[in-house]
């Protein structure tokens, strides 16, 4: 191959590994994803013109058609989702990548009949494009409501599992006998049958999980295709994004507190659910976060909103949490303290506690001030409060506290609650909004808590 | 068996350095990051767009098939990357400072 073309595919193989890392960090995630599309955009550009074999006229004009729409399709309809609608899109144009692989594997089978490496890499990114194209395809219509219900066939997980051995077993067979394309098409249907069969079952909220576990997929079948052709940059990206995408779902995993085979093969997740009194909702499962990533947050928000409770009280932490309120607003970060009635032991705990540490008296909202603020929040950080925070006080009839007005957390963007352990609050009622999934659980005690936030924060 | 792994030691030494780069990379990633993190992979998996374009120089002028399933696989591909890129860019705008 051409020197310059095996020089821009190093140079784009360095933007994807130095792109991926900066994406890991809040400060250089945006120059890391230009830096890695600069790359790619040379490397294709690269591909296109940078060869010695003479095509026609005609191909260049399919070639460029082909990107031009493309770009077109995908800028436009980038730009123009709305923000909730991004994980739907990243699974379309995941699909899409997978797609891409199936194809080439199908118009490339019958040029490499009877060369078994070649037919292995091709038969394997045909399986696995296919699987995630229909796999992608099924979580977007889930995550944008087409489907509504989680589709389960009875012994589900045996006849998945027995499905896909089929399929291994027949494109085995496929390459054994060095069988004809048509065999391959037959092997594409079913594969892509697989992908639904296996992205059906699963639900909404794990949906993030399974879009991640395909996109690591179609990463594989990028590299298979580079196997095929010995190209080190398809080789570079597909193996680099097949093993950083499924480390990352383990990732996402561990952040939600679920194992990777209670996602897939559906078994109950680890949460703590002790109903008591209150009604027999299913909780769900609770996310914890960490200090640093607890910072990280409320870093980069415009608004944070705290809401204290009696642990902050019990803790003695309205002094840390004054230095956390300034520290946020010397990021630019407004911040407001939102008091609710009961909050505490009594009326004006809250307010006595805070003025004790100084804190302006400005920054104190009562409830009705700020509850039709939270949708405009960031991140709300609750500190030691619970019962002034349960939705049970508007949704649940049934509730002891039924009927009491509650700050409206829940309408906010991202919720922090911290706590020393799962116990109750006062009201001794389980609270629903840390099941939410916007929620995650700051625990321990809330000096150490809001200090460890604020040494975190002092670091960035 | 072993005359395979011989004559492709260089390769097999590239595919498991690619997968240690792969997960040193990752790292400790900050939950908030997780989405954008997998959108940017999203959109680097889509190089198989080259295999896509090789195809289509190597195919014949009157191979319309394939000359047709190349032009679809180009497409796709373009999609992957493109809409991949800027679905990332648009997540990572939140990042911004003020």
């Amino acid at each position: 191959m051409n020197t310059l073309l095996q020089i821009i595919y190093l140079f784009a193989s360095v933007t994807f590994i130095v792109g991926l890392k900066m994406l890991s960090h809040p400060l250089t995630a945006r120059r890391g994803n230009l830096f890695a599309a600069l790359g790619m955009t040379i490397a294709i550009f690269g591909t296109v013109l940078i060869h010695d074999l003479e095509i026609s006229s005609l191909k260049y004009v399919l070639i460029f058609s082909a990107l031009i729409i493309g770009t077109a399709l995908g800028w436009i309809s980038a730009k123009k989702v709305k923000m909730t609608q991004m994980p739907e899109m990243v699974s379309l144009f995941n699909g899409m990548g997978g797609a891409c692989a199936a194809l080439i594997s199908l118009i490339e089978y019958h040029h490499y009949i009877g060369v078994n490496t070649a037919v292995i890499s091709i038969l394997a990114g045909l399986i696995i494009g296919s699987i995630s194209f229909s796999g992608s395809m099924i979580a977007f219509f889930k995550l944008n409501g087409t489907i509504k219900k989680n589709y389960s066939l009875p012994l589900k997980n045996t006849v998945n599992n027995l499905f896909l051995i089929g399929i291994l077993i027949f494109a085995i067979y496929i390459q054994i006998n060095n069988l004809p394309e048509i065999y391959t098409y037959i092997l594409f249907v079913i594969s892509l049958i697989y992908g639904v069969l296996f992205v059906l079952p699963i639900g909404g909220a794990d949906m993030p999980v399974v879009i991640s576990l395909l996109n690591s997929f179609t990463g594989l079948a990028a590299a298979t295709g580079g196997f095929l052709y010995n190209n080190k940059l398809m080789l570079t990206g597909g193996i680099l994004v097949g093993s950083a995408g499924t480390l990352l779902t383990f990732v996402m995993c561990k952040a939600m507190n679920r194992s990777l085979s209670s996602v897939i093969f559906g078994s109950f997740g680890a949460s703590s659910t002790a109903a008591s009194g209150g009604s027999d909702i299913v909780l769900g499962n609770m996310k914890e976060i960490s200090a640093s990533d607890a910072a990280v947050l409320m870093n980069y928000s415009k608004k944070v909103v705290i809401v204290p409770g009696y642990g902050l009280a019990v803790a003695q932490a309205q002094h840390i949490i004054h230095e956390l309120e300034l520290l946020l607003e010397s990021k630019g970060v407004e911040v407001k303290y939102a008091i609710h009635p009961v909050a505490g032991r009594m009326p004006g705990h809250m307010n006595v506690l805070l003025a004790e540490s100084n804190v302006d008296y400005g920054k104190l909202s009562e409830m009705e001030e700020i509850n039709p603020d939270f949708v405009n929040t960031d991140v709300v950080l609750i500190v030691g409060a619970n019962d002034v925070v349960n939705p049970a006080a508007n949704n649940d009839p049934s509730s002891p506290i039924y009927g009491m007005p509650i700050l409206e957390v829940e309408k906010a963007k991202h919720i922090i609650v911290n706590k020393r352990s799962m116990n109750a609050g006062y009201a001794g009622i389980e609270n629903e909004l840390f099941y939410d999934p916007k929620t995650s659980m700051l625990f321990g005690d809330a000096k150490k808590a809001v200090t460890e936030l604020v040494a975190e924060l002092k670091q960035m | 068996m072993e005359k395979f792994i011989l004559e492709n030691l260089e390769l097999f030494y590239f595919v498991i350095l690619a997968i240690f780069v792969g997960i040193e990379v990752i790292g400790k990633v900050p939950s908030v990051l997780h989405t954008p993190l997998m959108s940017g992979a999203n959109a680097i998996h889509g190089v198989v767009i080259l295999g896509a374009i090789i195809v289509m120089l190597n195919c014949n002028d009157d191979d319309y098939l394939n000359l047709s399933l190349g032009f679809i696989a180009v497409l796709l591909g373009t999609l992957n990357v493109v809409g991949g890129f800027v679905v990332t860019d648009r997540m990572l705008e939140m990042f911004k400072k003020k």
